[in-house]
């Protein structure tokens, strides 16, 4: 299976253990991907300007059609965006002819049905657990994880069509192969805060940590992420605050591949998990 | 004497700009750090640098390599783009051998070459060589501008200077040159000072020039005469063969001789060679002189600033160098444009036309900035497109002068907090919602999209279909984990998203448009995805925030007034 891979603006400077672990994970399952050069998806603009933020995302989803490859994107916000520029691509024809006229500059058009595809949509639908779950090698029999949905993928449905909105299950599906033991907690569903930083940091930081305190109380003991954001806020943001005590230093937040990664035995360089601020402890 | 005089002004002019720029690096500042501290500290804690630097042979190492591989013959731009190492190598060694082997002959090539004369080859066939490889590195950057020109790189004037001076130094030597071999003046005064007044010798060795030399002269001696021309030949032995070779190796200005030689007669009187002299030594003092001042800079700028690179990242420096090594990467920066189209973000400037998106357009701006030459507008645009910046770090990557511009970017969005141009967040939380309100109503139907932009706009705010169905049930409130992270929702957000909705039912949408609720949203989409009536709140919570921006620009609103700029 061939994709062109995404990995945003974030993953190469802040977060190449992202990028690591999932290339390693994917190997395992005859996955190459197609690293061409592309450009930021468009959700950080997008509060200023929707039709900059449309652009951006329509030239990906521009170049997938032309590569004829469907895009995985390790990072939700990413994805939600080409999500959002698909939508209203096809039902804002107004929209459309304009950020057709500015394609054609680059000698690309759009064209509905470019699949866009989450590393989690990856992991269980296109690879299957059945063939994750022949690979682990080293089981997180029992852990108590807590799975950190992201917004952008889950919201709204209508538009990003990835999962039940209210009751999603793929997460707790994929971390289930490694024996781990996913927790109920309430705010699994809820924003980590990161759209904030530097915008509203008390405000992104108590949001931060509603959220660890959440996954606390319900005994997890390791916070899984499948997004660039919510890793960066929750493993970088949360150990840059000096002022600040450390927030549940016991609840470590590691990346889903490197989570996998580690359930199938691969190295911990490969993973990058050297790079994670605190790290995971083994299951008892 | 004139020329000397103008050669040691050209050098005290180039000397104390470099210095000033030398002394810039230690006293602007870019970024919140040596903030109180002098150009001794700053140059002191720098020397510092450099001596750790020194003695870790590592580094000295790594620096050494860097010298040989991305100054010596930039790898690293062959890397990215042949053409541009066509160009670069036939510009810089064509000019650096033409400084040291024709400029500064006299200290160079005589010292190694006894029997150096300009005249003589392979010097004139070198000379004529590397004129030749300027030129040709001159033309492929003409070129490559052309093509590259597009609506994301615009050429400055500055950025042609650089070659148009060159251009002008090459053609001058080459018409010089040429108007030397043709003048029969030139020939006139060398006969008489090396071989003496007797008037048979002259003829003779006239005519041996004339055939094979191909001076001009006003009465040209007879052609044919086999006798004339063999003791020509002898004399021209004798007298002139150890400082002269044949022009023909002259490959740029022989064949302009040719081209020049009927009206090299006429012309004589007025001694072109002589003001071709003047005016190719006056355009060299000139390029010295402007060295400082324009792109010939980075001749020393861009080796310091990648041999800097070399040991580390802006992040590995002490924190009181960091505002020294962005300032002199700022002086590296040759507006080659190579970081552009690679900037994640350089699409949107299609959308959003402001230049200042584009990272090779920013460093010119935030140099004025630094230098506090930035206008209170230029400051606005400046702000607006530094802060669309995602920080990819992909313009730090291919930079061919080893720039550290992702620091450059953030150090510098510091000091747009600072000094009152920060993002829109920043700005909107300058004034309450109240005030916003009444900045919108004020200047109501000011902001006009142009028709075509306006149609593609989704106009959710503006539509009441898109809200008209609210009833105002409070889900997307109870929801909405902002409001639950507030004690005080009314104190910390002004109003929660179903007042918002109301707002808009009532027609006040100006007085959503600063309200803290919208500008603290976190685009979870909680409230849109449990809305029992389907009303996008969230879409509609950042369609408001992009009409404020539109409506509050820095530039619209005098209100914003900037602490210390």
């Amino acid at each position: 299976m061939r994709y062109l891979y995404f990995p945003g603006c974030k993953i190469a400077g802040n977060l190449p253990q992202y990028d690591w672990a999932t290339r390693s994970v994917l190997g395992v399952f005859d996955i190459t991907l197609d690293s061409t050069e592309l450009n930021c998806c468009g959700y950080p603009v997008r509060d200023i300007d929707f039709t900059a933020a449309v652009f951006s995302a329509a030239r990906i989803l521009a170049i997938a059609a032309k590569k004829e490859l469907p895009i995985l994107c390790p990072c939700k916000c990413c994805f939600g965006s080409l999500k959002h520029a698909d939508y209203w691509l096809r039902h804002q024809p107004d929209l459309r002819h304009r950020i057709d006229t500015l394609l054609r500059e680059d000698d690309l058009s759009w064209e509905p049905g470019v699949p866009v595809r989450h590393l989690l949509t990856v992991l269980v639908e296109d690879v299957g657990l059945g063939r994750i779950r022949e690979k682990i090698r080293k089981p997180f029999t029992g852990l108590p994880v807590a799975v950190s949905y992201g917004c952008h993928a889950l919201r709204p449905a209508g538009v990003t069509r990835f999962d039940n909105p209210l009751a999603p299950t793929i997460f707790e599906k994929l971390v289930k192969t490694t024996g781990a033991d996913p927790v109920d907690w309430p705010l699994h569903l809820d924003c980590c805060g990161h759209p904030l930083w530097g915008k509203n940091d008390r405000l992104s930081l108590k949001l931060m940590e509603n959220k660890l305190s959440s996954a606390h109380m319900a005994g997890a003991r390791a916070l899984i992420t499948a997004c660039t954001y919510c890793q960066l806020q929750l493993d970088t943001v949360r150990n840059g605050q000096e002022t600040l005590p450390f927030l549940y230093p016991e609840l470590p937040a590691i990346l889903v591949t490197q989570f996998l990664g580690a359930a199938m035995g691969q190295s911990t360089g490969a993973l990058g998990l050297e790079r994670n601020h605190i790290a995971l402890k083994p299951a008892k | 004497m004139f020329l000397n005089l103008c050669a040691y002004f050209a050098i005290t002019i180039c000397l104390v700009g470099v210095f000033h720029r030398g002394w810039r690096w230690f006293t602007l500042r870019i970024g919140p750090e040596a903030e109180g501290a002098g150009f001794l500290e700053r140059f002191k804690a720098a020397t510092m640098a450099f001596a750790v630097f020194v003695v870790n042979p590592r580094r000295l190492g790594s620096a050494l390599w860097t010298l040989l591989s991305e100054v010596l013959l930039y790898v690293h731009i062959l890397k990215q783009d042949p053409w541009r190492w066509i160009t670069h190598m036939a510009l810089f060694y064509g000019i650096l051998l033409l400084v040291a082997v024709h400029a500064l002959d006299k200290w160079v090539t005589a010292r190694i070459f006894s029997y150096y004369a300009s005249t003589l080859n392979p010097f004139l066939f070198l000379r004529n060589l590397l004129g030749v490889l300027v030129i040709l590195g001159v033309g492929m950057a003409m070129v490559r501008d052309r093509a590259d020109g597009g609506p994301r790189l615009k050429k400055r004037a500055s950025d042609r200077l650089a070659l148009v001076l060159l251009s002008f130094l090459i053609i001058s030597g080459v018409v010089l040159e040429a108007f030397q071999i043709v003048s029969p003046s030139i020939f006139t005064e060398m006969a008489r000072d090396y071989m003496g007044d007797d008037p048979h010798a002259t003829a003779a060795l006239r005519a041996f020039w004339a055939e094979d030399f191909g001076v001009a002269f006003e009465f040209p001696p007879p052609a044919g005469d086999s006798n004339l021309l063999a003791s020509g030949q002898k004399l021209h032995q004798d007298y002139c063969a150890s400082c002269h070779s044949k022009p023909q190796a002259a490959v740029l200005s022989y064949p302009l001789a040719l081209v020049l030689k009927p009206v090299a007669v006429p012309l004589d009187r007025l001694r072109p060679d002589l003001i071709f002299y003047y005016l190719h030594y006056l355009v060299a003092c000139g390029a010295l002189a402007l060295l400082p001042f324009s792109k010939f800079f980075h001749l020393l700028s861009a080796p310091l600033s990648l041999l800097i690179r070399s040991g580390g990242d802006a992040g590995t420096d002490l924190p009181i160098n960091r505002p020294a090594r962005r300032v002199l990467g700022l002086d590296a920066c040759t507006h080659c444009g190579a970081c552009t189209p690679h900037c994640a973000v350089s699409p949107i400037y299609r959308v959003i036309s402001n230049p200042l998106i584009l990272p090779s357009e920013k460093t010119g701006a935030l140099a004025a900035m630094a230098r506090g030459d930035m206008s209170e507008a230029g400051c606005a645009a400046f702000s607006e497109g530094s802060f669309v910046c995602t920080g990819c770090g992909r313009c730090t990557r291919f930079c061919s002068s080893g720039i550290d511009l992702q620091d450059l970017w953030q150090s510098s969005q510091i000091d747009l907090k600072r000094s009152g141009f920060g993002s829109a967040h920043d700005r909107i939380r300058t004034k309450t919602a109240a005030e916003w309100a009444q900045i919108a109503r004020a200047r109501d139907g000011e902001v006009k999209l142009p028709a075509a932009v306006d149609r593609a706009t989704i106009h959710l705010a503006d539509n009441p279909e898109s809200f008209s169905a609210c009833v105002q049930c409070t889900t997307c409130t109870n929801v909405c984990p902002v409001v639950a992270a507030s004690d005080d929702p009314k104190r910390d957000l002004d109003m929660t998203p179903q007042q918002v909705m109301n707002l808009l039912r009532l027609q006040l949408k100006e007085m959503a448009l600063g309200c803290r609720m919208v500008w603290d949203c976190v685009t979870c989409y909680k409230c849109q995805e449990h809305c029992p009536q389907g009303v996008r709140v969230a879409d509609i919570l950042y369609e408001l925030r992009n009409e404020a921006c539109r409506r509050f620009t820095i530039k619209s609103i005098r209100g914003v007034k900037p602490s210390n700029a």
